[in-house]
């Protein structure tokens, strides 16, 4: 079973292998409201953890992604490119941003669980 | 992800506000109010809605004044020392558009002016965060006999869209006869109210000011037809923007001139040649012979929406504007944006670059409005 681990600029990042795919929760699609335009990193980027990965943009405003992990960028969503209503038709799963090849495994256990990221959203509700 | 912070502060409410809640708006504070920015269903929806059947707007915080003297000549010489719009041949019951002018020719904001029926009444709206600034300076500058009065128990709904005349008239179809900008005191489902056939959208609709304690009901009651979904200011942002509208203290403000900001249009032969308007040396100077620079609408050529404070360069990279608002217009389908440029650089079709996030992006310069107006002319 692959992980799944939160930021508290509302990212997530699941791990299978040394593959780590990046998204943005659920909550936080909603809070942006509807999106138009998302630009993603080139592949073969190096990002370091915190670094800005991509940006994702609403009718209103837009918003940087910033990597919770640090790796090399081996893959990036086309799809939401070309239609960014993906992202809020489903952040957790065919939404996803970018996928990196982690470079620091250990960072993932700096981030939240499942568990606590859902009381962090509980807490700004 | 980065979130644009909220300050919440003592604001003020409109006598919508709770209806606003009732149905779900996320309120923002705005110009000093706190106001819906949207409706679950979401800027993107409530724009198409709006341009589709009808759109219903709270506008109560924007500003309302009678503007009273003894007769319609001497009301609008007091108010032609002020703006540079023709108020004189106004004709009862039509509205303009004009501009609060400093010395400089600069526009402390623009408004819409209406003569009612009422001989020596003029009806004034202005914009939310400089009502309080406008009429005092209107204020200090009026002659004796001349009288400014606020309108403080007054609510302004705005129902928008190509199904908003058929909507209106089921309530009052008196409006049914009204042509563009003119507006005129009726009875609204048995409510007194001053409907004015305008708005901020691009779209056919009204404008509806009318007492506060009937704001509610008649919000509801048109909320319950079938056409019609209630619009927050998200959306109205994005349809002014397509329909090419100037959203004050960001198009426009107290550096820009009526020429600068393509606004001239706004200024007729008369008043021209009187130039009795405050800051009309420059402002004819640059009618004459042309502004430095001149807001234009800018068309981005991918999909990067540009937003405002966005650099403008020219294809050697040497900047030559910035950008004053900008998004993502629904139904253009892409991004749009408005800005100024040197005049040299403002003509339609010239390439420029939008720097978004470090990278030149390639844009032209484009007509407004980025969509089809549809107003309801005289003889149409």
């Amino acid at each position: 079973m692959s992980d799944i681990r939160f930021t508290d600029q509302h990212e997530w990042v699941r791990v299978d292998g040394d593959i780590a795919t990046i998204g943005i929760s659920d909550y936080a699609q909603e809070q942006l409201g509807d999106v138009v335009f998302v630009e993603l990193p080139e592949v073969g980027k190096e990002l370091a953890a915190g670094d800005e990965a991509a940006v994702v943009e609403s009718v209103k405003a837009a918003s940087e992604v910033y990597s919770p992990v640090s790796g090399e960028v081996v893959d990036v969503n086309g799809d939401i490119e070309a239609t960014p209503a993906g992202v809020n038709e489903d952040a957790m799963g065919d939404g996803w941003f970018i996928k990196l090849r982690l470079s620091n495994p250990g960072e993932l256990d700096k981030l939240m669980d499942e568990a606590a990221y859902s009381e962090f959203v509980e807490g700004l509700q | 992800m980065s979130e644009p912070a909220t300050a919440v502060d003592s604001l003020k409410t409109t006598p919508l506000h709770a209806l606003h809640v009732e149905l779900g708006a996320k309120m923002v504070p705005f110009a000093g109010y706190d106001m819906p920015v949207q409706y679950p269903a979401g800027v993107l929806a409530e724009h198409l809605q709006t341009r589709e059947a009808a759109g219903l707007f709270d506008v109560s915080h924007m500003g309302q004044a009678w503007l009273e003297g003894p007769d319609h000549e001497a009301v609008a010489a007091a108010l032609e020392t002020l703006v540079p719009g023709d108020i004189r041949d106004l004709a009862p019951e039509a509205i303009r558009y004009t501009l609060l002018l400093n010395e400089k020719g600069g526009i402390l904001d623009d408004l819409m002016v209406t003569r009612t029926a009422k001989d020596g009444v003029l009806f004034l709206v202005v914009n939310a965060a400089c009502k309080d600034a406008d009429f005092a300076h209107i204020e200090k500058h009026l002659p004796d006999g001349i009288r400014l009065k606020r309108i403080e128990d007054r609510a302004l709904i705005a129902l928008q869209g190509p199904k908003a005349a058929e909507v209106f008239a089921r309530f009052a179809p008196e409006a049914a006869e009204q042509t563009f900008m003119t507006g005129r005191e009726m009875d609204v489902a048995g409510i007194p109210c001053i409907v004015s056939r305008s708005g901020y959208t691009g779209e056919d609709g009204y404008e509806v000011s009318l007492p506060e304690q009937e704001a509610v009901t008649l919000t509801k009651k048109l909320l319950a037809e079938p056409e019609v979904e209630p619009i927050g200011l998200g959306a109205r942002d994005s349809l002014r923007l397509e329909a090419g509208l100037c959203l004050y203290g960001h198009d426009i403000d107290e550096t820009t001139t009526p020429v600068e900001g393509a606004l001239t249009w706004t200024i007729s032969k008369r008043r021209r040649e009187e130039g009795n308007f405050p800051g009309a040396k420059i402002i004819l100077d640059q009618i004459a012979n042309g502004a430095a620079r001149k807001r234009v609408g800018l068309l981005p050529e991918g999909k990067a929406p540009a937003r405002e404070g966005t650099e403008i360069t020219d294809a050697s990279g040497r900047k030559i504007g910035v950008v004053t608002s900008g998004g993502y217009g629904p139904s253009v389908g892409g991004p749009i944006a408005m800005g100024y440029v040197e005049t040299g650089s403002a003509k339609t079709g010239t390439g420029v670059e939008l720097m978004v996030r470090g990278k030149g992006r390639p844009a032209k310069v484009a007509a407004m409005p980025f969509i089809t107006k549809r107003f309801h002319k005289a003889g149409k």
